[in-house]
């Protein structure tokens, strides 16, 4: 495997560390006052210089998580023309990874800088991991270590992990049509914004549970459920858990458009579970033409992967009954 | 105070652009055309707006279409929630800020690339991942492949023939009037286009029971309206559009095009929530009024809002427009620019400049002696509607 991604990450990373960039300035009182200030930290030994000259350090330091901001580039600043992560970000924007997301970001400190000091920073490929689907799309892993020297010897190091990924369809973009009605879209489903109110619910359906929410108070059966009790007034909602048997109380058969994770045409019935509430799923198992209102179904669950499981309808078969 | 606000205001100007699929602008100038030819109908300058309302779905912020105009100050600004359930209300805000002084001229707009752009008829996969109450709702839904909003009127569609017996030729009856009335009207997308009920029970399955020809149009265009005090805009060019009856109305356990959960899955009670401030504030009834714009996204909904305004009984509706009542010569004509079935899809704006057309007599496919009309908002959702007056 040689694609373009690989092969450039691997001559990156061959060629090791990158000429070392100098800072703008040398390690000074007036930006490190800017940032004890933004960052709320009062430590004497960065400002104050009597109180400086009586701590460990003899004198003024500058606070070690600074280590980044001497070596920034500033408003119109450009990367170096070897820097790793600026020619890998190029070279997955080209290949359409256009996103980026920072995933993890780990600093080393060798020692205190000291005031007046002049540090430079190198960069280095460690690898580019991927492809990867993730939350946010496909894309590649990119980690980046910079050290930073006073002379030739290092003070700090940090490990960089960005995500550079290519964006999931956004809205207004129409949906990639299927080649034919029967076809099944290659989009991933849609998921269910799942929160405080809901979580019950779907915890049940990964582990083969109907849940049906309950008042604590009252007993009021509810589905779709909801924090507050609109008979009692209760916050307390418990859960039930459904026979997982009713009947079909209406229907669609959807033909168009299609659908993200769905062959065309499909069924999705709006059931009347024995124990009262309607709940909405997907029918299968029947041919739409033989289905009607009053079908007798069964909750059946399909994992979709390990954070979600949808409940869905099946005819009820033998034995199934209560 | 029920009724203060009948009579106060009117509508003093109307405008729009053309309606097409492919605008080929951005939809601020849409926005910003509409607005523009309403003030002009008005007879009224950019300098003497100082309100402004549209639709919470609207990309068009109040003053960037303020900017556009040079209008120089607002003293109201407003949006109202809930997709086409708005279209009504946003008059309704207009009203009420006239009637208590926080402005003397409100313009209403609606203006979007619904075809060209962002197409509501396709599956909305970001309106199902709003970390929002809408979301959660959206994810007893979406997720289960019922997403689109054709499939969420299908499901009602399903239970009000399983209950009332009412067929897919009853709902076709009302998309042939539509297009037969658009057929006569220039401004719509399918002028001299009818169609015959055998091409509706042909045209393919959308949202089984629901085909192609029961659903409406997707559009670009944009709609204004230029609400000020009836003095006033009897002051004006046009004879205005009194606001006889303004209301909004959300029902119990209500959902955005789900309400699957309430106990009778064939009646649209918000929309009875509103009818009946309607007729309150209006002083009239659905006995009295001759003519009605009904929003008319998918047919079904048609029927029922018969039913919710009182025009014929629960159940009933399929055999009130089985005989032509709401054809041009019929009892209760409906939409006769041809809906947005048949003129445009703007979000129901274009049917409340229809409305005001009929009262001022201006309208391509004009009615007799039309002293009000009843106009709704977006159906399936928290909505709206009117009654304008002749005077
Ligand atoms: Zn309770």
């Amino acid at each position: 495997m040689s694609d373009p991604i690989t092969e450039t990450a691997r001559r990156i990373a061959a060629a090791g560390e990158s000429v070392r960039t100098p800072a703008r300035d040398p390690v000074n009182r007036p930006m490190i006052n800017n940032w004890v200030e933004a960052m709320g930290d009062a430590n004497p030994v960065y400002t104050d210089p009597d109180r400086a000259a009586r701590s460990v350090h003899n004198g003024l330091v500058a606070p070690p998580a600074m280590a980044q901001v001497w070596t920034m580039r500033g408003l119109h600043g450009q990367r170096a023309a070897d820097d790793p992560l600026g020619v890998m970000t190029k070279v997955l924007e080209d290949a359409g990874f256009t996103s980026v997301v920072a995933t993890n970001c780990e600093q080393t400190y060798h020692r205190y800088l000291l005031h007046g000091e002049q540090v430079t920073v190198s960069a280095r490929l460690e690898n580019v991991v991927g492809p990867k689907n993730t939350a946010l799309g496909e894309g590649y892993f990119v980690t980046t270590s910079n050290t930073w020297y006073v002379g030739d010897e290092p003070v700090a190091e940090m490990l960089f992990r960005v995500l550079k990924f290519r964006p999931s369809r956004r809205p207004e973009e129409p949906a990639s049509p299927t080649t034919a009605e029967s076809g099944t879209s290659s989009e991933p489903v849609i998921r269910p914004v799942i929160g405080k109110d809901t979580a019950y619910f779907w915890e049940g359906t990964s582990i083969g549970e109907l849940r049906i929410q309950r008042c604590g108070g009252c007993g009021l059966m509810r589905h779709p459920p909801g924090p507050m009790c609109p008979e009692c007034g209760a916050t307390n909602p418990k859960f039930l858990v459904s026979h997982g048997l009713g009947e079909v109380y209406s229907y669609v058969v959807h033909h168009h458009p299609p659908m993200p994770g769905k062959a065309l045409p499909y069924v999705v019935a709006l059931v009347e579970l024995d124990e009262g509430p309607r709940m909405l799923g997907e029918l299968t198992g029947i041919a739409p033409e033989e289905v009607h209102i009053g079908l007798p179904v069964e909750v059946a669950f399909v994992r979709v992967d390990d954070e979600l499981t949808m409940p869905t309808w099946r005819p009820r078969t033998e034995g199934s009954g209560r | 105070m029920t009724g203060s606000l009948s009579g106060a205001a009117a509508i003093a100007g109307i405008g729009a652009t053309e309606f097409s699929k492919d605008s080929g602008r951005s939809e601020l100038q849409l926005a910003a055309e509409s607005v523009r030819a309403a003030l002009a109908d008005a007879g009224l300058d950019p300098s003497d707006v100082d309100g402004m309302v549209t639709f919470t779905m609207d990309a068009n912020s109040e003053i960037a279409v303020a900017r556009e105009l040079g209008v120089p100050a607002l003293s109201f600004f407003s949006r109202i929630n809930f997709g086409g359930g708005a279209a009504c209300a946003t008059v309704q805000q207009a009203a009420m800020a006239i009637a208590t002084g926080m402005a003397e001229v409100v313009v209403c707009y609606r203006a979007f690339n619904e075809r060209s752009g962002q197409r509501f008829g396709r599956v909305q996969t970001a309106a199902a991942r709003q970390p929002t109450s809408t979301g959660l709702d959206n994810g007893w839904h979406y997720p289960m492949g019922l997403a689109t909003p054709a499939a969420t009127v299908a499901m009602f569609a399903r239970r009000y023939m399983h209950e009332y017996g009412a067929t897919t030729e009853d709902f076709g009856r009302v998309a042939v009037t539509m297009r037969r009335h658009a057929a006569s009207n220039p401004n719509a997308w399918f002028y001299q286009r009818p169609i015959t009920l055998e091409e509706h029970q042909a045209s393919r399955w959308i949202a089984e029971p629901l085909h192609l020809l029961d659903c409406c149009q997707e559009s670009d265009g944009g709609v204004a309206i230029v609400v000020t005090s009836a003095e006033r805009a009897r002051d004006l060019p046009h004879p205005p559009a009194v606001i006889a009856a303004a209301a909004q109305g959300s029902g119990p356990d209500q959902f955005v095009m789900n309400s699957y959960y309430r106990d009778d899955l064939t009646g649209l009670p918000e929309m009875g929530v509103v009818a009946r401030q309607l007729w309150r504030q209006a002083g009239v009834g659905p006995q009295d009024v001759r003519l009605g714009i009904l929003y008319d996204h998918f047919t079904p909904f048609v029927l029922v809002q018969l039913e919710e305004l009182g025009f014929c009984e629960r159940g009933q509706a399929r055999e009130f427009v089985a005989d032509g009542t709401i054809g041009l010569d019929g009892r209760l004509p409906l939409n006769p620019h041809g809906g947005q079935l048949g003129e445009a899809y703007i979000h129901g704006m274009n049917g409340i400049a229809e409305a005001v057309r009929q009262i001022r007599g201006s309208a391509v496919n004009q009615l007799e002696d039309t002293e009000h009309v009843v106009v709704t908002a977006g159906t399936g959702v928290p909505t709206s509607g009117l009654v304008l007056a002749r005077s």
